[in-house]
């Protein structure tokens, strides 16, 4: 009891110290302050809400004039696909793009911001932006966060050094590699790399490597599927291909198109209410100027 | 009394997890087998590594072996069950030919076999760590089925286990086809193999082929596949981004 008295005490100094000490501004990095009353919740048995992931194959390889970036357009919500065509090639700068895997909001929310950050190194150094100094400002806010910002990124673009091509994984570690792929079907698009890459491909032929290594992640992965979106960056020059291949159509739609003519479906019961209710004015505003 | 009941039944399901009899993980392990069906019977790749943990142990372990005259069985998994099942499976066969009645158990009935023993295994919580390949030509009908740990079981064209579900599976759902030559079956599985070589952490370049058709079952002897690893980006490959590995 002493003991627990004397801890309580040396708690309270403390506190009236920190009062007279200047306010430090507050750290960057994650606060893991909640965590131990998460912890406790999933305990008790609250499921936190389920976050919309990418599912997702996206894949980047270099070509002999550039990059070519790949990727699928499903994003799921546990086992539902929310969004059937959505985007995973990020814009980061006029010759960087940047394809997202992992949690949809981080993805956006972190290429946006080394986007916009970029934007502002273009106009303070008045140079084209450098892929590696997009790689250096994700890698280093990634790691800040401990791998809790969950963003497995394929960057890739052509600067004035050449084309590059970058891995970024959510614990903030990057690799350089002529050919790449990430997400859930990361490993049936690589299988198609490992096959079939071969260094100095030509343009056509680089874009059907890609797209044949996605549709394998869209075919053998359950976590991508619809459509194949492609982006090629060369020097001074990208082609931003949205939906390129589309080897999922809905096959049935009725041509004729869905009517419902009235007395079709059968009337019960008829109710009208009007909404405006006679209001009558009274003319003489005297009473408010006195 | 039920919670009373629950408790003394738990007791003897498990046991003391100290003196337990059950297999909890698997200790030696071999990576994935891949198997297909062509022209004149049925192929099989594994390579020959067996893995305890994390180092490579032993390097010379034959994981594919034949069974009676008309089947070949591959296993990826715990290399002591696959041993286990080895002699399930020969005292199987010795029976079958005690009754010299001139018929011989073929692939399909191999394959049921194998299914009854691995679910009635899993039942009991003490499964057999495999996942099995099994593949056979009988009166010419092909034959190429796996089960797994759990008593998963289903026939196919083309069948990969472990890691190959996720690297093999692609490749072959996109290059098999029906009537392939030898040359183009060794081709294709070498294709696999060659990227489980370059993907799975658990793989030895060291493999072997079998072969089984109407005539008989041949397993080649061990070697090894050509790798590539000459990429101009390997050779300097953080030179545009310094401190990058």
């Amino acid at each position: 009891m002493v003991v627990v008295k004397r801890f309580v005490l040396q708690v309270h100094r403390k506190s009236d110290m920190s009062k007279a000490v200047v306010d430090l501004p507050p750290k960057g990095g994650f606060s893991f302050d909640l965590c131990r009353r998460n912890e406790m919740l999933i305990s008790k048995g609250v499921h936190p809400p389920s976050f919309r992931k990418t599912g997702t194959t996206i894949v980047g390889l270099v070509f002999k004039d550039g990059v070519i970036l790949g990727a699928d357009t499903r994003a799921t919500e546990g086992p539902i696909v929310c969004d059937k065509n959505c985007e995973k090639i990020h814009y980061i700068a006029p010759n960087i793009y940047c394809c997202g895997a992992g949690t949809a909001a981080d993805t956006e929310a972190v290429t946006d911001m080394v986007s916009s950050q970029l934007q502002l190194h273009r106009y303070h150094t008045g140079r084209e932006s450098r892929v590696i100094t997009a790689l250096t400002l994700l890698k280093s806010h990634l790691f800040s966060y401990q791998g809790y910002v969950s963003a497995a990124l394929v960057l890739g673009g052509v600067d004035i050094t050449g084309p590059h091509l970058h891995t970024i994984y959510p614990h903030g570690s990057t690799d350089t590699l002529p050919f790449a792929t990430m997400g859930s079907g990361s490993l049936a698009a690589m299988a198609v790399f490992e096959s079939k890459f071969r260094e100095g491909l030509t343009r056509e032929e680089g874009i059907e490597l890609v797209c044949e290594a996605i549709c394998s992640g869209i075919f053998n992965d359950l976590g991508s599927g619809s459509n194949v979106d492609v982006c090629v960056i060369t020097k001074g020059h990208k082609e931003y291909l949205r939906n390129h291949q589309m080897p999922n159509p809905r096959t049935y739609v009725s041509s004729k198109g869905y009517t419902f003519p009235k007395g079709l479906t059968e009337v019960l019961t008829t109710k009208i209410t009007p909404l405006k209710e006679k209001v009558e004015v009274i003319e003489g505003n005297d009473a408010m100027e006195e | 009394m039920n919670s009373i009941d629950a408790t003394i039944a738990e007791k003897g399901l498990m046991s003391s997890e100290m003196g337990s009899e059950r297999t909890l993980y698997p200790y030696v392990t071999g990576t994935s087998v891949i198997g297909i069906k062509y022209k004149d019977g049925i192929l099989m790749a594994a390579d020959m590594g067996g893995s305890y943990g994390s180092t490579l142990r032993y390097k010379s372990v034959e994981r594919l072996k034949p069974i009676g005259k008309h089947s070949l069985i591959g296993a990826s998994g715990e290399i002591s069950d696959f041993q286990e099942i080895l002699r399930y499976l020969d005292e199987l066969i010795l029976y079958d030919n005690m009754w010299d009645d001139g018929n011989s158990l073929g692939p399909k009935e191999v394959h049921n076999y194998l299914t009854r023993v691995m679910y009635n295994r899993r039942n009991k919580f003490n499964p057999l760590w495999n996942s099995l390949v099994l593949g056979g030509v009988k009166n010419g009908q092909k034959y190429l089925g796996t089960v797994s740990m759990i008593g998963v079981h289903f026939e196919d064209n083309h069948i990969a286990t472990g890691f190959g579900n996720h690297l093999a599976r692609p490749i072959l759902r996109k290059e098999w086809h029906e009537n392939l030559s030898f040359e183009d079956g060794v081709k294709l599985l070498e294709k696999c193999m060659r990227v489980l070589l370059y993907r799975d952490r658990s793989a030895v370049n060291k493999l072997q082929i079998a072969k089984i058709t109407e005539e008989g079952v041949t397993i080649s002897q061990p070697y090894s596949l050509k790798t590539f690893w000459g990429f101009s980006a390997f050779q300097n490959p953080t030179k545009g981004a310094e401190g990058s590995w």
